[in-house]
């Protein structure tokens, strides 16, 4: 961690001495950084790669890489990762040049088609071969997508964290509880890719914004790396006089974070703080000691910055790494529901199938969630007693009313010889 | 018959009994026993109350029959505290020197003791003891009385014994409500290690034992000032609960079986040896091994020493202890503790004696009554300095008169 003397003024365009590329992938990762369009982005190339000629052609990226054999007929990959795997092999030279010369790929995918699937272990891949740092930042399909979707995005998800320094991956199924059951489908896709580019924003000012207390690429990578694990992120922003409880509130609600229970799970956070120019150290210090009050097991990355543009305005980034094996994905999906949705609409020039921030929740709600993660928590707490085995009760005998004597995890009230397994008889 | 002021009593809640003792502190400051009031103890589980209606009526007849024996009113004691909440540690308090001429002065010393107590301590906690080990000026260690010398900096080390306040407070509270006043609270360890440890004891390094029925409470001297303290909520009721498990008997019976055949080391004559108990008609009910009896015995006596010895270890005051090991309390009465003791933690191991008080001494040399007798004979020393006769207990310093007015 390094302090600069003085407030640097923060310019998006200047910042950035490393060149990044963002990398979208598939009909969902061309659409997503189609949104990425502003003045913000503008230190990165953006690159477009897709088996798809038309999701290209409306594309407003700076490169666009079509890949195409006759194999499909221009067809794309019909939702078959396989094809879309052997199709990005057969095409690696290209994607490897399209990779060169950047320090940082930031690979982004919607996974269950086959051009997301398929071809994002293989560019990242060959994005580590160049020499870049590679992070890629992906979303997993909706339940109602059906069984192979999911498959495929899983397999894909695994094949990705084998060679990225770094994935951030967000299962779209949270989205549900960010939006409004009668939403169109339209609007949710919609609605949902600009959640999603919130959170990349937060990412982006997290690697671009020189920070007072900065966090290097390293950290993140660090935080996301070698964890065999599901990181998830949130990005929240507020502003007046009582954002910072304002934002403590809303990561606590968050969605993405299952309403801060992946915050009391989580054993890596990084947490990244973006103010104006008003930002005081009250208010870093208030919401860094309610995010380490909730996830006091996880070792904890912190960064802030002052960004003049952002006014009165304080956004907060969060990336909580946990160590489970198993991400929670279908178990089993509702039927194969693949209609328009699953196969064509999920990767269709709306569809992005991700989500992060803010959600837009009422004050009941609100408490309603608190109260829920407070009632958690306390419930989380007893897990981490030891239990006794239900075979091997031993009464307390004298000391059944009093406070047990725990010696270093050991309840010494129970008869030594018992603890020590000498038999009697 | 008695100056009132001269009149001492320190009052002990015990696990299984309560104990006044009351001294006279003659005119050269000797303490001397005069009397002796026990009860047996029923509403106390682990050193603490469990029972206040119960423990008032105990606390009642114990402090009648100490007054009866010693023909005096008690109206003040001192009592003795201990539970599984007590706990100690050893805290550094700085202060730099700011007068002109770098004199060290009377203020910078009662500064530099305020800060070694300004400690971190959870809000529910108080402490009960911060005494004085030694006080550092410019780094330079091992000094007694800093007044009057020249330096820059002066440091103090401190052991500070804190507790839970409102535990503490029940036992306060329920003496009080007996229309006694409590002078001071005092850990028991601490005064079992007053009644033992000759000032040689603790300048050549020494430890207390004293396992009472619910606690162990320990203290380390070394160089003549306690290093370290401790209390376990482990003690002889745990020994009479396991033998009432391993052996299948009630608990009265366990409890007197210890007493009877109990012993800290299996003895190899026992090997095979079975009693037969009976019941009130004398017919047999149930036979029991003595050798399962004293196994089960030794084996939660040989874990008590072990996680005391554990703890020394973590403290790094093993080779302090040059004086070795006494043990006191009624856990000392156990046939070969102290040869187990021996064993475990490595150096000699002897009985406490209570040889620093005159008075009914062989009534009163017991390890049970060498608590009452510590806090009597801190109470001693208390109002012995408050004579300002002498400063024996200098490092003692009590902070507690404003926790028991509350």
């Amino acid at each position: 961690m390094n302090t600069s003397p003085e407030i640097p003024a923060a310019q998006p365009e200047s910042s950035p001495a490393r060149i990044l590329k963002i990398i979208g992938v598939g009909d969902a990762g061309v659409s997503l950084i189609n949104t990425l369009d502003t003045v913000e982005f503008a230190g990165a190339t953006r690159v477009a790669i897709n088996t798809d000629g038309l999701s290209l052609a409306s594309s407003s990226a700076e490169v666009k890489i079509h890949l195409e054999t006759k194999l499909m007929r221009g067809m794309g990959t019909g939702g078959d990762a396989e094809r879309g795997q052997s199709l990005a092999e057969e095409q690696f030279s290209t994607l490897k040049m399209a990779c060169s010369g950047a320090d940082v790929v930031l690979i982004i995918a919607g996974l269950g088609g086959g051009a997301g699937s398929g071809i994002s272990p293989v560019l990242a891949r060959a994005a580590r071969e160049t020499g870049a740092l590679v992070l890629a930042f992906v979303t997993l399909p909706f339940l109602c997508e059906g069984n192979r979707r999911s498959k495929q995005a899983q397999l894909s998800l695994e094949q990705i964290k084998a060679v990225a320094d770094g994935v951030i991956c967000l299962p779209s199924q949270k989205a549900f509880k960010l939006i409004d059951e009668n939403t169109s489908l339209l609007d949710m896709f919609r609605q949902t890719g600009g959640l999603l580019v919130e959170g990349l924003r937060g990412i982006w000012q997290l690697l671009t914004r020189p920070g007072l207390i900065q966090i290097h690429f390293d950290d993140l990578c660090a935080l996301v790396r070698n964890r065999h694990s599901e990181s998830s992120f949130a990005f929240v922003e507020a502003s007046g006089a009582g954002r910072s409880r304002e934002i403590v509130e809303k990561l606590i609600t968050h969605p993405l974070l299952d309403e801060g229970r992946a915050l009391t799970d989580s054993d890596a956070v990084l947490v990244s703080l973006v103010g104006g120019t008003d930002l005081t150290m009250a208010e870093v210090n208030r919401v860094m000691e309610h995010i380490s009050r909730h996830c006091e097991h996880a070792q904890i990355i912190m960064g802030a910055a002052v960004d003049a543009a952002l006014k009165n305005r304080l956004s907060v980034t969060v990336i909580a790494s946990k160590n489970v094996a198993a991400p929670e994905l279908p178990a089993a999906p509702a039927g194969d529901l693949v209609g328009p949705v699953g196969s064509r609409g999920g990767m269709g020039s709306v569809g992005v199938r991700a989500t992060p921030p803010a959600p837009s929740f009422s004050l009941e709600q609100r408490e309603q969630a608190l109260s829920k993660s407070a009632g958690r928590s306390r419930r989380a707490a007893p897990k981490m007693r030891q239990e006794q085995l239900p075979l091997a009760i031993v009464s307390r005998g004298r000391f059944d009313k009093s406070e047990p004597t725990v010696h270093k995890g050991e309840d010494l009230d129970i008869p030594t010889f018992v603890r020590r397994g000498v038999a009697m008889n | 018959m008695f100056d009132e002021s001269s009149i001492i009593v320190g009052l002990e809640i015990g696990t299984s009994k309560i104990c006044a003792v009351v001294g006279e502190q003659g005119a050269d400051g000797a303490l001397n026993i005069v009397g002796l009031g026990q009860a047996r103890s029923r509403g106390v589980r682990k050193g603490e109350i469990a029972d206040a209606a119960l423990v008032e009526e105990d606390v009642r007849n114990a402090i009648v029959e100490a007054e009866k024996m010693a023909d005096v009113e008690i109206r003040s004691v001192y009592l003795g505290v201990s539970g599984a909440h007590i706990r100690g540690f050893n805290n550094r308090g700085v202060h730099p020197v700011v007068s002109a001429d770098r004199e060290i002065s009377r203020d910078d010393v009662g500064d530099v003791v305020k800060n070694a107590k300004a400690i971190n301590l959870p809000a529910e906690n108080t402490i009960i003891h911060a005494v004085r080990q030694h006080f550092l000026v410019d780094g330079h260690g091992g000094i007694t009385d800093p007044v009057g010398m020249l330096g820059a900096r002066i440091e103090v080390d401190m052991h500070v014994v804190h507790g839970n306040t409102n535990r503490l407070q029940n036992a306060i509270r329920l003496v009080k409500g007996l229309q006694l006043k409590v002078e001071e609270i005092v850990s028991s360890g601490l005064a079992s290690s007053l009644a033992l440890l000759t000032s040689d004891q603790k300048e050549l390094g020494a430890l207390v034992i004293d396992i009472g029925a619910g606690t162990t409470d320990y203290v380390v001297y070394a160089d003549g000032v306690i290093k370290h303290t401790g209390v376990l909520a482990v003690g002889g009721d745990h020994v009479s609960n396991d033998l009432g498990h391993g052996l299948k008997v009630p608990l009265s019976r366990a409890e007197k079986l210890k007493l009877e055949h109990g012993s800290a080391l299996v003895d190899e004559a026992m090997t095979g040896r079975t009693l037969t108990l009976t019941n009130e008609h004398g017919l047999p009910l149930k036979t029991v091994n003595v050798e399962h009896l004293q196994r089960i015995m030794s084996l939660r006596l040989e874990e008590l020493f072990q996680i005391i010895a554990a703890d020394l270890e973590s403290a790094g005051l093993v080779d302090y202890l040059r004086a070795g090991v006494f043990l006191c309390g009624g856990g000392a009465r156990v046939p070969q503790v102290a040869a187990l003791a021996e064993r475990i933690l490595q150096m000699p191991v002897s009985i406490g004696q209570t040889n620093s008080i005159s008075g009914l001494k062989s009534a009163l040399d017991q390890p049970e009554f060498v608590t009452a007798i510590g806090l009597a004979k801190f109470g001693s020393l208390k109002s012995r300095r408050a004579d300002g006769k002498t400063s024996l207990v200098q490092g003692i310093k009590s902070t507690l008169h404003g926790f028991l007015r509350r």
